[in-house]
Parts: C-alpha cells; structure tokens; sequence
C-alpha cells in the first residue's frame, strides 16, 4: 500500500447532486445534499467492485457497461440503458459554464432498423486451428488468419508477387487479363496485400502514363474484389490512390490528347465500389472523402480536371454525396465555370472544353440528384424517410438520415488528416453543420435555374397541373415556379425543352458527346437573371452554339411526347420524368436526339478541334473494357 | 454528527432513545475510558445487542449510535421520574455545550421548571473546576450507574423482526472512546515490532485483522472522520495482498452501508483464523493485560480465532505464503479429515492390447513404460490404491457399452502416447475463436478431442466439430420409425445427413454462459450461465434437455464428473451444489465459502469436487457427506483455475495473482508456488502422465512447468504433522517454457490422450 493516492476515488460532488436534484424539481438542503452525494459515492463504488466480477468471469481486461449493468441488475437496480456503444463515448464540455458531459447523439431507430448497408464484420464466429509451437519450439507456420506486414515471405509467395506485379504492368494485355483475375480469387495471398499496396501506390509515380495507372486501378479493383482477403486498414491507402487518380491534375492529362478523363471516371467508380464494400473498415472514410472532394471543388486554383475528378467522385458516391456538397457549392461554382466558358480566346479552347466537360458532368449529378430525391420523397417507406427525416432533423440530420447512402454516424471530430482543417481552409463550402437540406421543389428550380431545359428531369408539382399540354413550356414553367417563387423568373417561360447532359459515367457510351447545346431562344432569357445565379452562361452558350439548334428543332418534336405521361390523378406529389429515356435502358434512349453529334461518336475527333466547332460536354475517347460497365455503370447502390 | 441531530431536538415529541444518545454524547466527551463504562460493557453483552439495535431501528437512518447502554431508557414502562432524569441529562448536555437556545426550547416543550436543572446540574457544574471535561465524565458516570441499574430486559416485540444483518453488525455496537482506537493500535504496533524478531513476524499477523474490525466498529458507531483518519494512518502498514479487501473497506464510512455489504458480512460471520505459537501468544496476551487494554482484547476475543501450537514460531515467508484469504488461514482441524485420493479401479474391461486397468479418464500410460517416473506419484498397480475409496462410496453409472468402446480406444491412443519431460516438450495446437468480439467466456474440449465448444457472452452455446466428422442431429420421431431397427448401421441410420454441419449453436440462456462441460460420454454439454441456471443439451439432438434451477445467481462454473451422471456447480449465492442429470433439485450443498465460487471442479475418482472461490481459499468437499474436508489458503486473488492431477493426488490453482500453487490432497499442504504469469490465470491442466503442468493466462501465454520435479519432495512428519511448509522458490528452474499467443487470451487447455496440448482463446484484435 505504498501509494496510497491509488485509492482515491471519483467522488461525485455535492453540487453535482443539487443540480441533479434541481432539475428533477427538488430544491436539496447542503447537509442532505452532502449525504446523498457520499451515499452515491458510495453505492457507485459497491457497484462497480461488483460489477468487476462479471469482468473477471467474462475473461475480459475491460470492464464494459454491460458488467456494470449486470451489477446494477443483480443488486435490483434499474439497469441504465443506452450506453451499450462499444466506442467511446464523447466527453464534451460547454464552454462557457464548467459544465461536462456525454454527447448524446439522437439516433433515429427506424433507419436504423431499415438500414440496408449492414455493417460488415459481423462475420461468423468460427474456430481455426494452427500449430502453434510443435515439441516447445518456435512457431511453425505462420498464422495465415492474421495477415501482417512483417511476416516473412515464402519463396512461393515471394515468386508469386513478382509474377504478378510483372504481368499487370507489362505489355502483354492477355497475360494482364490472367493476372487480375486470379488476383481477385486467389485466397492465400493475404500476406502480400502490403506488398500489393505498395505497389498500388505507386500511382503518384507513374503519373505520367495514363496506361500503366490504368493498370494500377485494376489492380485495386481486383484486390478489393477478392473475398478472402481483408482489407482492413489498408483500404484508406488504397482509397488515397484511387483519390489520386480521380483529383490530381495528372502530368498526363497536360496532353489534351490523352484521354485522362476515362481514367478519372473509372477511378471514381472504384472508389464508390471500394466505399460501398469496405467503407465500414475504417472509420471516418466517407466524410473524409467528402471532405477531401469538397475541398477540391471549392479551390479555383485548382485545374479544371481536378473540379471534374471530384464531381465525378461525388456522382459516384451516390446522390446524397451530391445534395451535400456539389450543390450547395453549385452557385460559388458555377460563377468560376462560367467565366472560363466565357471566354472564347484562342488560347482559353482547351481549358474551355475542360469547363465544358465539368458541366456535363455537374449536369448529369444533378440530373440524378433530382431523380433519386424525387423517387426518395415518392417512396417514403423504403429508405426515402430520409429525405424527410433529413429535412426535420436540421443539421444532424444527415448523417443520421441516410441509412442506405451514407456510412454509420460518425462523430465529425474523428475524421483524421485533418480533415476538420479542410473544412475551415475551403470555407467558402458549406459548413458542416450549417447543412439543411433543401426542398426538392427549390432545389429544382435553383437547379433550372442554372441549367435550363438541359435539365433532363421534369417535374410537376401540383395536383391540377397534371395535365399539360406537352408543348406548353410556360405552363409547366409556371407550375414550377409555384413552390420556389423567389428563383421564378419570368424567362423561363421562354425556355424550350432541350437535349440534355449526360456524363458517361459507365464507360459503356463510348465517348460520343452527349451534351447539347442550348438553343439561341435562350439567348434573351438569360438577362433577367441574377447576377448571382451566374445562368448567363447558358445564354453565352447557346449563342455560341448555334449549330446546335438544327438539332433542337428536330428533338423539339420528339420530347415532349416521350416526356409526359399521361395525367396524374390522385393526392399531390412530385412525379419526375426523366426527358427522352426509356426507362431501363438509360442510354440507348439518348440516341434519338443525338443525331447530330452521333457521327462524332465513332471519329476521334482531336478535342481540341472538336471544341472549336461545338461546346461539347462529355466524354470522347476510346472505351473502356466492358466488364467495369456490367459491376458499376448502373449499379451504384441507390 | 452532532449537528445533524440537533434540529431534532426541536421536535416537541421527545424519544428516550434520543434522550440516552445524547447521554452517551456525554460520555464519550470524557475523553478518557471509564471504567465504570468498561464493565457495564462486559456485563451484558448480548442482550444489550439486540436491544441496542431495536432502538437503532426505531430512528432514522441518520440516527444516532448504538450504545451498550441503552434498553433500559427504551421501555415505555419506565417511570415519569426516569423521563425527568433523562430530559435532565439533555439539558445538562445542552448548557454544557452552550446551547442555551435549545435549552430554552427543551425546557418549554417539557415543562420543566427553570430551576430543576440548577439543581439536578448544580452541584457538578458548579465545582468543576477540571473543566468541562471532567464535569462530562463525572455526569456521564453518575447517569451511567443510574441507567445501568434502571435496565432491563429489551422489549422483544422489536426485537423479533431484525435482519439478521443487524445481529451481525450489532457485535459492533460496543465501543470504546474513538479517539484512543489510534492510540491502542499504535500501542500494540510499537510492542510488536520491539519483540523478538522470531514472535514479531507471527503477531504481525493481528494486525490486519485488529485493523479491519476497528475500523468497522468506528464506522458502526458512527465516528466516521475519526475511522477516516483511522484507515489513512494504519492502511498503508497492511501487507499488499489485502489490498482489494482494504479498498472495499475504504468505500464504506457510514453504518447504513455496513447493511447489506458481502465483504463485511463475511468478515464479521467468520471469526478471522490466525496460527500463532504458543510463545507469541502469550507474549500478546501478556502485553494485553498489562496495558489493559481491553478494546484490543475483546476484539480477539471476540473477532479472532487463534490456533495456538506448540513450537518454533513461523517465519515471515511461511506465513505469507499461507495468508491471504479473506478470513486468515485454516484452521489445522479443517485439514485433519482423511481424504480417499487414489483413483477407483478401473473396470476389467476385454482389451485387445492392453488389459491393465487403468483409470478411465486421465489414466496413465502403459506402466512399464513409466514406471520409473512414477515412483513418488502413487503408485499405479492392479491392486486396489490404499488411497481410494471404496469402489461403492459414491454410486457411479454402469458402464455401457458404447463408454466401454471409448474405452478401449483410449488405451489404444495411450499406447501411442508421447512421454513427455524437460527434454520433450508437448507441441501446441491453438484453437483460435475469430469474430467473438469479446463475447468468449467459456471453453471445453471432450477428453478424445473430437467436439470444442464455447460458451459466449450473448448467451449462446456453439459446438463445433474438430474433426472432419460433422455434427449431425438425430432424425425427428417420424422419420425414426421408419428405419430397420435391425439394420447394422442403425446408429449411422438415424443420423439426419442434412443437419450435417461444421458447427451448432445452442440457444437458450439469457445470460452470458460461464461455464460449459462435456460429459464423458460426449452425448451432453453442460453450460452454466449468468441467469443462474444450469443446462443440459443434448449433442444428438442439439435441444436443451434440463435446466437446473437452484442458483439463484450467476453460476460461475460447473463441470461434469469424470464418471458421468453427476455435476458439480458454484456460483455468486457462495455454494456449491452437486447434481445429477436426472435430478431437477441438488444432491448435495457445499456451503462454506465466504465469496463466489469461481470455478470447480472433480477428484479423477469422483468421491470429491473442489471449489475455488473470491474469497482466495479453495476447499475440497465429500460428494459423500458433503463436508468440507480441505480449506487450502494461500492465494492472494480470486482463483480462477483449478486442476487435478491424473493421479488424484494433487491439486494446481491459479488465480487472479498470476501465481499457481500445488497442493498435496493427502496431507492438505501447499508444497509449491510457481511464478511467472503476469495475469489472471484462467487455465490449468497436468500433461496425461502428470509430468508437465501446463496453466493459460490472460496474459497471453501457455506457460509448460516440469510438474514433476515440482512435486518431487519428501515430506516429513513434522511438515505433515504441524502444516508450516518451506517453499523453495523455484519456479525459474520449473518452468520449461512460456509461449506467446498472438493477443489471445488462453482460457482453456487440454491435452489430448497422445499428449498433444490443445490450447483454446477468443482472438482478441
């Protein structure tokens, strides 16, 4: 008994026990106070003595609120509920009054109970065997259940390594093939995922060659493919490749010629399938790619290349991604995009047709956000409760309300790699917790407001608006500006439906442009506008693509008959429409109204050349291998 | 204190127990012992307990001390004239203390005239010229006599409904003048560490006992600042291994938590047992007598229980190699009882290779083979072990044929046994459980190694298969029927092929299971679990068959005889019950234990089972009378592992300390400690042969001791006869080897019938 502090113990104070008292509405004497709280004290200690028991028995080091509760249960106390968390809980204080406490986050039950992204890791419970010591001496083998990088390489694994990583970054596409199938069913090469790893990120080295990152993201797609390895920490590294490719302006992507943009949106599909697969190993990852996209897409210095890599990346993350950070960011944005589209120089052409690639791409996100927002308030009950949850919650809402999009809440502060650092350097995004989510209806309309009739969605709002008549542009811009009349500008009247944007995001399109111009009716519409919504640029581009209206006229008459339903009946709600597609079979029902951009599809135009002619946002270039189409294209869980 | 009590003084409404505890605040103002105090104290002890406690009762829970004093002012049949007295003490006790106000109130509520207390106070105040001191003393001596005199029986009525806590506690109701607890307590220090080196180790013994009912009488009296100073001067001298006991201790500092406190119940039911010679105890009770202190002496009188011997006192390593446990060591007595160690003769069973019989579960080898190892491990023969028990003590199970079957295999395994040594260390298989999150809490093997099981925290059971035989299940009644019951592959036939799997999980407890048993026939599992029942499942069926209620506590442990048939169980209600399958309500009770029963388990010959427990001593019960026929103390933790030898006449226990200890059944001694462990040790089990002891730990390590030389000594007669044991401290040179898990716990171990060592833990990432 040596050191006898050791025995000191929390004491609760008897002010501590005033308050408490106070706020069950019961004023307490000093003296009784002072008993109570030594009474407390006491039973507190009885408690927990009893409580380490159960620990003991539990053959645990750590005493967990269970014991305690089970201490409280057997000596006929009300067990205290809620704190069966495994992490730690948050201590807090207000900063103000000396007051601490444990952060109690409201967590809605019914997502939770509805959540379909259930965590991995809760795998079954099983008994492995292994030799551990054979005749008292040394270990045999090394456990193959615990990967680890130290462990020692066989020769075998050691030639296997070496055959692999030659055939994936050599020249013979057959023997690549070979490669990364069996890396992604091979089951015994736990103990070279370091080394994988490593190699992987070697992507910052190889910037410069479009094919070999080509190679490397593979690689990674193989790797988080293969079920008998476990990732573990090591997914953060490979989400920091992947990141790379999708954000950094690349020396490859100095030659216009190279088609880094596929590499991007391969990248960004990566990304979302590694997210979705094994975002729950490690905690934080959302938010730090949020973060980490947020960041880039609110830094002007940055090239357009990385702007389109992150909204790319937000696409790709799925439409929550996209209502949080792409389109509160959209009108700081939007003023930066449109002065580079702005400007017709000579020398501005290529950064020009990057701008105009970031539109489409912004297009297409937004396209998707009103979709899946419009389908999530038209099916409240299968996950669509978040939209509304979202919308009462206020600003913790989010993280809690997205059961299917988003991973399980974390606490912000968590995020590593400073990551809070970004939040305050890229200010001009939205802050955090600030965040409330917007109605689709003013969504819609700010959105329209941006974009016009490229907007592919449509929606009707009202009951008795049903039934437009499908030629009828100023009634369905009136029945829209009814929910959202602060942005309702009379000129919209005026705007025509139009073809629209579609970023290629599943590589199956191969490079045709999709985007389309705006037609010159528009080139008065935009003047009415606010300065601060920025939609002039839809003017300066439609007037600066005209050879984009022999084909509006032409869709003019096809549109709107694949575009409105018949009338709705029944109570109010948002219908969408989704311009020009059948439904299914997403792009093939594009084509109609591409004929004048199909030729190009199949000629490799130079961009640069390309630009001159037309404001062409999409994607030209070669495709991509089939197969990244058939897991991702349309397969982004939503 | 005192101020609590005062607005109650205000009350128009006087109780005399109020009344006397201000007389008693009196008394204890003397500042001095009185004598007179003294003897009214030794005069009635035990009616004045309960009486004294009525009265406790009476009051509220912020009320006032007990005092030996007290029943007689409590009985409504006292006269108003002894009001009158009373109400005069209180106010004598007021003025003194210059509470005129109260005084004033006092007064006008009683009616009592101005100057009735001048003239009752008068004289003793009046020529005091001590001071106030000696004028409380002389009052509190003169109301004493007359309180003591008025007295007379308690009022039964009151009495008839104590708890018995309070029975327990009241022993503490006497008390000495709280400010010299300090001084008696140094008094005895400074005289203990000026005797003779050779005395001072052995009455250093009393000091924590002494300590630990001071402390609580200051504390039942309600002294609470003098018992915080108390404890803040004297803790730090208790040894280190009373640690856990003192912080307990420490928490508690107001009577009303005395109630209801396990630690302090069992201190006060169980009179702390102490081994002295008789040359130091004379030595302490001389001393005793001539300062006549007699606080000190009631307390070992009354709290203590000295088992004197004859002889040369012990040194200090051989009593703490025995102390430790929560209520001193065992008596010698508790030792004496014979104890039928040997092994049963095995049934002659026809054996193709082999017909030396054996003992069934952990039998030896081929005996030529080992014979000259086994010497001094009782010898294994054909003839009947003096040791055993009669072959019929306890009724055991016929044999059937399928055990008969298992049998012969095991004698087949046995001839292909390793021998195992310093030189031939068993290899180590590890069963890893992945994905437990913390939920393994308990783990066995059946004896041929075929069937691991886990217990979890989430109240499930799960069986698997070690071999590359899946468990089936048995086909429902229906499809029973329909098989030839004649067919030679019946028993393959009623096996439903599509249950076949890798593992079972067993659904039924609502509470962490904490312990879990094969039976020997591997047609059960037993778990025992934290909602205090015990279950037994069938592993044909994988359905639970019984639930065993009678704990109604957590059940800690529990563990099929060796034999089958009968199980032993322990839990959180501190006894131990012995079962029978087929029996829904115990066989036997072992109480005795003064904390949990942490763990038990059964003699190889299935006459005794042995629990450990929180209370740090292990006992060893008769499954045949139920007594308890060994109190092993020694360890300085909960002990948490408990293993026989094959040969029934050893005993390891690990415990919380980190430490194993070896014990000699026969003669009831320690004869070895081995160190090396820095955790919880949570696994113990003797290599086939009983060369090699191999103990898990939380520490993450299977540690290999060389049980043989560990056990290799003679012991003497006087050893044997007086229990004073000489602990060489080798655990260095017996310790063959310590290998390290990867953070997994090692919670079971189990050496299979060719003495490979199969070790089990939850993966703790």
């Amino acid at each position: 008994m040596a050191d006898r502090e050791e025995r000191r113990f929390a004491e609760v104070s008897r002010e501590s026990i005033k308050l408490m008292a106070e706020s069950a509405g019961v004023e307490l004497g000093d003296d009784v106070a002072g008993l109570l709280a030594e009474d407390v004290c006491y039973r507190l200690r009885e408690a927990t003595q009893s409580s380490s028991q159960f620990m003991r028995h539990a053959k645990r080091r750590k005493l967990t609120v269970e014991d305690f509760n089970r201490a409280l249960r057997w000596s006929n106390v009300e067990a205290i509920c809620g704190y069966g968390a495994q992490d730690a809980l948050p201590f807090r204080s207000v900063k103000d009054g000396e007051l601490y406490f444990v952060e109690d986050r409201e967590i809605n039950l019914v997502e939770l109970a509805l959540a379909t992204n259930i965590p991995k890791g809760c795998a079954e419970t099983m008994v492995r065997v292994n030799v551990s010591y054979l005749d008292g001496k040394g270990n045999l083998e090394p456990q193959g259940t615990v990967p680890s990088a130290v462990q020692s390489l066989s020769d075998d694994l050691l030639k296997y390594y070496q055959q692999i990583t030659r055939a994936i970054l050599g020249e013979d596409p057959h023997l690549m093939k070979v490669a990364l199938l069996d890396l992604q069913s091979n089951s015994k090469i736990a103990a070279l995922l370091p080394y994988f790893v490593y190699v992987i990120s070697g992507v910052k080295s190889v910037s410069h060659d479009l094919e070999q990152l080509n190679r490397l993201l593979h690689m990674v797609k193989s790797l988080v493919q293969n079920p008998y390895l476990y990732l573990g920490s090591y997914v953060r590294s490979l989400v920091s490749s992947v990141m790379y490719c999708i954000l950094e302006p690349l020396a490859a992507s100095i030659n216009p010629l190279n088609d880094h943009w596929t590499l991007r949106d391969y990248a960004a599909l990566l990304l979302s399938h590694i997210f979705w697969t094994h975002g729950d190993l490690v905690s934080g990852l959302y938010h730090q790619i949020l973060l980490s996209l947020q960041k880039v897409l609110s830094d002007p210095v940055r090239p357009l290349c990385s702007h389109y890599g992150a909204v790319v990346g937000l696409h790709a993350l799925g439409w929550k991604a996209v209502e949080r950070v792409l389109f509160p960011h959209l009108p700081a944005y939007w003023a930066n995009l449109q002065a580079v589209l702005d400007d017709y120089s000579v020398s501005n052409a290529q950064v020009k047709a990057d701008g105009h690639k970031v539109y489409g791409a912004i297009l297409v996100a937004v396209e998707r956000l009103l979709k899946m927002k419009a389908l999530s308030l038209s099916q409240p009950v299968e996950g669509g409760s978040s939209a509304q949850v979202g919308s009462t919650m206020g600003s913790t809402g989010y993280r809690v309300s997205s059961p299917g999009l988003s991973p399980p809440p974390e606490p912000l502060t968590e995020a590593a790699l400073g990551i809070a650092s970004h939040l305050q350097a890229g200010g001009s995004g939205c802050p955090w917790e600030e965040w409330t989510p917007v109605p689709l209806p003013a969504m819609y309309s700010e959105l329209y407001s941006f974009f016009g009739d490229s907007l592919a969605v449509r929606f009707s709002t009202g009951p008795g608006k049903g039934n437009y008549a499908p030629c009828n542009p100023s009634q369905v811009s009136n029945s829209r500006k009814e929910p959202s009349g602060a942005t309702s500008n009379p000129d919209t009247t005026r705007k025509m439906p139009q073809l629209t944007a579609n970023l290629n995001i599943s590589p199956r399109q191969d490079g045709s442009p999709r985007m389309d111009p705006h037609p010159p009716s528009l080139a008065a519409t935009g003047s009415g506008r606010s300065v601060a919504r920025a939609s002039s640029v839809q003017r300066s581009r439609s007037s600066s693509s005209r050879s984009g209206q022999r084909s509006t006229g032409l869709s003019r008459d096809v549109f709107p008959k694949a575009r409105f339903t018949p009338p709705q009946t029944g109570p109010p709600v948002f219908s969408f429409l989704i311009g020009g597609r059948q439904m299914g079979r997403r792009c093939q029902g594009r084509r109609p109204f591409q004929t004048t951009f199909a030729p190009s599809a199949s000629l490799p135009i130079p961009p640069r050349a390309y630009t001159h002619k037309l404001p062409v946002i999409g994607r030209v270039g070669k495709p991509v291998r089939r197969w990244t189409c058939s897991h991702y294209s349309l397969h982004l869980p939503l | 204190m005192r101020c609590h009590d005062f607005p109650k003084l205000e009350l128009p409404v006087f109780s005399s127990a109020h009344a006397h505890f201000i007389c008693k605040m009196a008394a204890v103002q003397g500042g001095l012992v009185d004598a007179v105090e003294e003897k009214t104290i030794k005069s009635e002890p035990v009616a004045d307990a309960t009486a004294n406690n009525s009265a406790n009762d009476a009051r509220a829970p912020s009320s006032s001390p007990g005092s030996g004093v007290s029943p007689g002012v409590n009985k409504p049949a006292a006269g108003a004239a002894e009001d009158q007295q009373t109400l005069l003490a209180v106010l004598q006790f007021l003025r003194k203390n210059n509470l005129s106000e109260s005084v004033e109130i006092l007064r006008r509520e009683a009616g009592l005239p101005e100057d009735s207390l001048d003239q009752k106070g008068g004289d003793s105040t009046g020529t005091g010229l001590g001071g106030p001191e000696a004028d409380g003393r002389t009052d509190a001596g003169s109301l004493l006599s007359r309180v003591t005199v008025s007295s007379s029986a308690p009022s039964k009525a009151v009495a008839e409904d104590q708890p018995d806590v309070n029975v327990v506690l009241s022993a503490y109701s006497q008390q000495g003048d709280p400010a010299l607890y300090e001084v008696y307590y140094s008094g005895l220090k400074k005289f203990i560490e000026t005797v003779l080196d050779c005395h001072r180790a052995e009455l250093s013994q009393v000091f924590y006992p002494l300590f630990v009912h001071m402390y609580l009488e200051l504390v039942y009296n309600n002294h609470e600042n003098k018992a915080k100073a108390f404890f803040e001067k004297f803790s730090g001298d208790q040894e280190c291994y009373y640690q856990d006991d003192l912080r307990v201790l420490c928490s508690l500092t107001k009577k009303e938590h005395m109630r209801g406190n396990e630690t302090l119940l069992d201190f006060r039911t169980s009179k702390f047992v102490l081994r002295i010679s008789r040359d130091s105890y004379q030595l302490l009770k001389r001393h005793l007598q001539e300062r006549q202190n007699n606080q000190i002496w009631n307390i070992i009188q009354e709290h203590l229980y000295i088992d004197i011997f004859d002889g040369m006192p012990r040194s200090k390593g051989q009593i703490d190699a025995m102390s430790g446990s929560l209520a001193g060591e065992a008596k010698r007595e508790a030792n004496k009882a014979k104890v039928y160690y040997g092994l049963l003769k095995e049934p002659e069973i026809e054996l193709p290779l082999d017909d030396e019989d054996e003992e069934a579960e952990n039998e030896e080898g081929k005996p030529k083979k080992k014979k000259p190892k086994k010497d001094n491990m009782g010898s294994k023969s054909k003839k009947q072990d003096p040791n055993a028990p009669s072959q019929t003590r306890i009724p055991l199970p016929e044999l059937k044929d399928s055990d008969k079957l298992d049998k012969i295999m095991n004698m087949k395994e046995a001839t292909k046994r390793i021998r195992l040594g310093p030189d031939n260390l068993p290899s180590i298989c590890f069963y890893s459980f992945l994905n437990a999150y913390q939920g393994l809490t308990a783990v066995d093997l059946t004896d041929d190694s075929s069937l691991i099981a886990g217990g979890f925290a989430d109240s499930t059971v799960r069986v698997w298969s070690v071999t590359p035989k899946k468990l089936r299940k048995v086909k429902s009644a229906a499809d029973l029927n329909m098989i030839d019951k004649e067919s030679d592959d019946v028993l393959e036939r009623i096996m439903d092929e599509k249950t076949a799997s890798e593992s079972k999980i067993l659904y039924g407890h609502s509470g962490p299971v904490y312990g879990i048993s094969f039976s020997p026939d591997r047609n059960y599992l037993l778990s025992s679990s934290e909602d205090g029942t015990i279950r037994l499942w069938s592993l044909q069926t994988f359905t639970c068959l019984v639930g065993y209620k009678g704990h109604n506590y957590p059940v800690w442990d529990t563990q099929f005889s060796p034999h089958g048939y009968y199980f032993v169980s322990g839990g959180h209600d501190r006894v131990a019950r012995l079962w029978a399958t087929d029996h829904y309500q115990p066989l036997r009770m072992f109480s005795g234990h003064l904390a949990d029963i942490t763990c038990t388990r059964f003699h190889p010959n299935s006459n005794y089972v042995v629990t450990g427990s929180s209370d740090r001593t292990i006992r060893l019960w008769d499954v045949l009378n139920g007594n308890c026929v060994r109190i092993f103390t020694g360890h300085k933790g909960p002990i948490h592992a408990l293993a026989f030898s094959p040969n029934g006449k050893f005993l390891a226990s690990g415990a919380t300390d980190g430490r194993v200890l070896l014990w000699d059944i026969g003669h009831g001694l320690m004869v070895g400690e081995l160190k090396g462990h820095t955790d919880t040790i949570y696994s113990l089990r003797f290599s086939r042969d009983s060369e090699i002891l191999a103990s898990g730990s939380m520490d993450n390590t299977v540690r290999l001791w060389d049980a043989t030389k560990a056990f290799d000594l003679e012991t003497d007669d006087f050893t044997a006869a007086t229990g004073h044991i000489h602990l060489q401290d080798n655990s260095q040179e017996l310790l063959l080897g310590s290998y390290m898990t990867k953070s997994t716990p090692v919670i079971h171990l189990h050496f299979t019938r060719r003495n490979l060592l199969l070790a089990a833990g939850g993966y703790n990432p």
